[in-house]
């Protein structure tokens, strides 16, 4: 092996991982630093993918390495055997160890598509709370229904209190995602999805939609904002007496295709305005137009 | 009356929709002048009749292959700049600054790259490099269906043709490479944007589909005598496997694009939200099309690989009876995995996990593949010529991309990660470690048999390093931003600490263009140089398999006496063995097909009838079909459609060439 070709290498690797460094060094990296129950165990899953994986990986590697050094043409002393063409050991070896690490896998991933799926709802000595979500082109509606509140781009959760949210769309299909709290779904036309998320700490933190839905897709981020229990109480007591309300009729306004500049509140006066919405696409509404 | 009469006759095409935005009337501009360019040059250099006659209308597989090639390199370059359009933009778009571009072309360009890298580029260069090898490989003479071989390459050219005339007049959908409804529905997108993808991909699939059916049918009945299936070279094999799922995959392309077609001319409601219709059911299709079809552009590769790796290490493949297992077991789980494109749409637990493990089970068949390379390599004489430094960068890169669709196959992991950046840097990983480098090291490869002379060694060893490092550059980013929370497809960011990662990642898109740099300068390097190049034996790498035992270029009709075949490797089995040369009588008149232009007829007739569907111009759309029709039943009344060389002249070619 070339002296010349093994520093040069190094020096590749090595300007690489300086910048590496340099980049993360102070990042924040929201899916590896949770702020939710739900977030933290996929962390966790995230790490145990990656020690599997790394079983295999490590050998490629250094094979990969060894042998193209050792059985390189000029190397006079490595045996040449071109009659080496199988092996049922090495073969069963390299069937083995990848079986085994995906049955392991498998079970884990048995497990976790149910203990972490999205509408199973979280154990906790909180009662549970129920928000519904509308994604619009391009903002985010808010709805809570008890406390009779509503928020755009905006979402007010308590701290410690299990969330239930229930999922729809008025927009091309949008995907609604807090990486700091864990597991994202999408939104659809008709349709109610559900996701079961928990705040554990205290914070803001940014939530995305990840499925492109027209235009105005980049700028249709939120703030999350987990507060004490009090806090959030103080919140949606004051915002429910609020003159400015939502219904119907606000909220047609409110549909058409716009970004906002900055987070709207309203008290929700309509609280069945969730199943209005879905029930838009449903053929016999879509037939009769529109509904009140 | 005038306008009923200018709609009548030109449907909705109009001048308003005459790109507007300085980058793209850059387009619209630059792209029918290049064209322009080269027709011009052809004229003055009097190359039409040349053209016309050795390649447009040729049968010859080997040089549809070349044609293949070439668009689709033509097409990486548009595919590079829109990567590099995309990354420069999102250099910038941070805060108060918007970028480079308008949203709306930010979206159609990365709808655009998307499509055309999977559809134009990597699909191309793999027809083009199954067109090049396979025949040869298997000792046969030609490919099953030379005339369908052409149909299928124009059609693949005509869909090219028509997604860049989006360029100049129209527009390109802003739906992203898989176009999901109801964003890319009457109701959201009305434009002509949308057409032009649908009607591309439509167009070029069925010329895939074709194709799929023509080299299943080469493979299964025109081998040579004696070549049993497990004796056929593993590239051979991974393009049977390729084949199979391209006829099982692409008729499910045709239907979804053709009925998101129907819902879009005429109000039909497959998948609109209301009136009963269903956007999942899109979802469904068109992934259990998607995914079979990025194991249909894998699989050649590893094909690639495979003969690369026991070439140039002096060996026989390692385990070839496993290999060929791995590659059947691949091809089976590849059609039960598609829900974990979309396992954050709420299926339940048990369909996730159940698709989940699935496609971790995918991992342990490639897993073995890498096992049974690496020890190929064992014990073997490795000369690191630019293919095999190719193969190691794709060992890398590969490896690394199977590590992080192993976590996302984990449905629990992949909500956190799904459409994310992770996830883009996650298949760019596979495709170009896997598909892009495959390829390249592909015609590197090939290029002496086709071309008469090698390329030039350290370019192609440089161009290697530098899409090795810009590929670290541009996605090792990516994988960071999405667990920062940055989704994919973003044309502006508030958060300015990802700013630099994008920064570093549109370097890294510089210095990948600077890899096809130098791989074009390699080509123009080697044809200058083609003389010290030459390879005069036609075995310029010490292969193992038939193509190299004719000599560089081949003759047209591949093999002047068609081969025994005893061995696996027979071409290294004759070397060892020193059988002799054939003698005069062995030789026996060969008949090739002759040229045709009919090809090029049908792919014409037929790009008009996309435009017509995508302009509705009803009548146009009309005409051609009609033509289309006639053409293909004109085709089946040609008298006379080969010719014949003689075994006289064979047998003097032959002896001249062996002296």
């Amino acid at each position: 092996m070339k002296t010349r070709g093994v520093l040069i290498l190094a020096v590749v690797l090595a300007a690489i991982g300086a910048l590496g460094w340099w980049l993360l060094r102070d990042a924040t990296l929201d899916v590896l630093q949770p702020a939710g129950n739900i977030a933290e165990q996929q962390r966790s899953l995230l790490i145990v993918a990656s020690v599997l994986s790394a079983i295999v990986v490590v050998p490629v590697f250094t094979l990969l390495i060894v042998f193209s050094v050792r059985y390189r043409e000029g190397n006079k002393k490595a045996i040449y055997d071109p009659n080496l063409t199988h092996d049922a050991r090495l073969e069963a070896l390299w069937w083995g160890i990848p079986i085994a690490i995906i049955g392991v896998l498998g079970v884990i991933t048995w497990q976790t598509s149910h203990s972490l799926d999205p509408y199973k709802r979280i154990a906790s000595s909180n009662e549970t709370m129920n928000i519904e979500v509308v994604a619009l082109q391009w903002k985010w509606l808010f709805l809570y229904p008890h406390q009779r509140v509503a928020t755009v781009d905006k979402l007010i959760i308590p701290v410690d209190v299990p969330v239930e949210f229930s999922l729809t769309s008025d927009a091309p299909m949008s995907a609604f995602w807090i990486p700091s709290l864990g597991s994202q779904i999408y939104t659809m036309n008709g349709m109610t999805s559900k996701l079961n998320l928990i705040a554990t700490e205290p914070g803001s933190y940014r939530g995305y939609n990840t499925n492109i839905n027209g235009k105005g897709y980049a700028s249709m981020d939120f703030m999350v904002e987990a507060v004490d229990k009090k806090t959030f109480v103080d919140w949606h007591g004051e915002l429910a007496k609020s003159s400015n309300g939502l219904d119907w009729t606000t909220y047609k306004q409110l549909s058409k295709p716009s970004t906002l500049d900055s987070p709207k509140e309203y008290a929700l006066h309509n609280t069945s305005l969730m199943h209005a919405i879905e029930m838009k696409f449903m053929p016999e509404h879509a037939m009769n137009g529109e509904i009140e | 009356m005038i306008h009923t009469l200018a709609e009548g006759l030109l449907g909705r095409l109009s001048l308003d929709y005459l790109p507007t935005e300085p980058a793209t009337i850059g387009a619209a501009v630059g792209l029918p002048l290049s064209a322009l360019a080269i027709v011009a040059a052809l004229t003055y250099f009097k190359k039409w009749r040349w053209l016309w006659d050795n390649w447009l209308t040729s049968l010859d597989a080997k040089k549809i292959g070349v044609m293949y090639i070439a668009v689709a390199i033509a097409m990486l370059l548009r595919g590079l700049a829109d990567a590099l359009m995309l990354r420069a933009h999102t250099a910038q778009a941070v805060g108060d600054n918007s970028g480079l571009f308008t949203t709306d072309t930010f979206q159609q360009v990365f709808s655009a790259h998307g499509t055309i890298m999977i559809f134009f580029v990597a699909m191309g260069l793999m027809f083009g490099l199954i067109n090049v090898a396979l025949p040869l490989m298997l000792g046969a003479r030609d490919v099953a269906f030379p005339f369908l071989n052409s149909v299928s390459f124009w059609l693949f050219a005509a869909g090219m043709i028509l997604i860049n005339t989006s360029l100049v007049i129209g527009g390109f959908s802003n739906g992203g490479w898989l176009g999901y409804p109801p964003l890319t529905g009457l109701e959201y997108n009305p434009g002509p944007g949308v057409d032009y993808w649908i009607w591309s991909l439509q167009i070029a699939g069925i010329g895939s589909l074709l194709s799929g059916i023509n080299f299943t049918v080469t493979i299964l009945k025109k081998r040579a005598r004696g070549m049993t299936l497990m004796k056929m070279p593993i590239f051979a094999w991974s393009v049977l496997v390729s084949m199979v799922l391209v006829m099982l995959a692409f008729p499910l392309l045709t239907v979804s694009l053709g009925l998101l077609s129907l819902d879009r001319l005429m109000g039909m409601h497959f998948f609109t939200s209301d009136f009963g219709g269903n956007p999942m059911m899109y979802i469904n299709l068109i992934w259990a099309w998607g995914h079979p079809e990025v194991y249909i552009l894998i699989l050649p590769a590893f094909g690639i690989f495979s003969e690369v790796v026991a070439t140039f290490a002096r060996k026989a493949l390692f385990g070839y009876r496993t290999m060929v297992a791995a590659l059947i077991a691949i091809m089976f789980f590849s059609f039960i995995v598609w829900q974990h494109h979309f396992f954050t749409m709420g299926a339940g637990a048990n369909v996730n996990a159940f698709f989940g493990i699935m496609t971790m089970v995918i991992a342990i068949p490639t897993g073995v593949k890498i096992f049974n390379w690496l020890f190929t390599m064992y014990k073997g004489k490795i000369r690191f010529d630019a293919p095999m430094v190719w193969f190691l960068c794709f060992v890398v890169t590969f490896t690394l991309g199977g590590v992080t669709g192993v976590m996302m196959a984990v449905p629990a992991i992949d909500f956190q990660v799904h459409n994310s950046m992770f996830l883009v840097a996650h298949f760019h990983n596979t495709i170009i470690g896997g598909v892009v480098f495959g390829f390249l090291a592909g015609i590197t490869y090939w290029f002496p048999k086709i071309f008469g002379f090698r390329l030039h060694d350290r370019l192609g060893k440089y161009s290697a390093y530098a899409w090795q490092i810009g590929f670290i550059l541009a996605f090792m980013p990516l994988y960071a931003l999405g667990l920062m929370g940055a989704v994919r497809r973003i044309d502006h960011y508030d958060d300015p600490s990802w700013q630099p990662f994008f920064i570093v990642s549109a370097v890294g898109v510089l210095v990948i263009m600077l890899g096809v740099g130098l791989f074009i300068l390699q080509l123009a390097v080697s044809i200058w140089k083609r003389k010290e190049l030459r390879d005069t034996t036609g075995d310029p790498w010490n292969g193992r398999t038939l193509e190299w035992s004719v000599p560089s270029p081949a003759p047209e009709y591949n093999f002047a006496i068609e081969p025994d075949v005893t061995h696996r490797d027979e071409w290294w089995y004759r070397k060892e063995s020193k059988l002799a040369l054939p003698k005069k009588s062995s030789y026996q008149d060969i008949w090739v097909p002759k040229n045709s232009g009919l090809g090029i007829g049908i792919a014409v007739f037929a790009g008009l009838f996309g435009f017509a569907m995508i302009w509705h111009i009803w009548w146009l759309g009309f005409v051609a079909f009609l033509v289309v029709v006639a053409l293909i039943v004109f085709r089946t009344y040609a008298d006379e459609p080969e010719r014949r060389i003689s075994a006289e002249h064979l047998y003097h070619l032959d002896k001249g060439r062996k002296q």
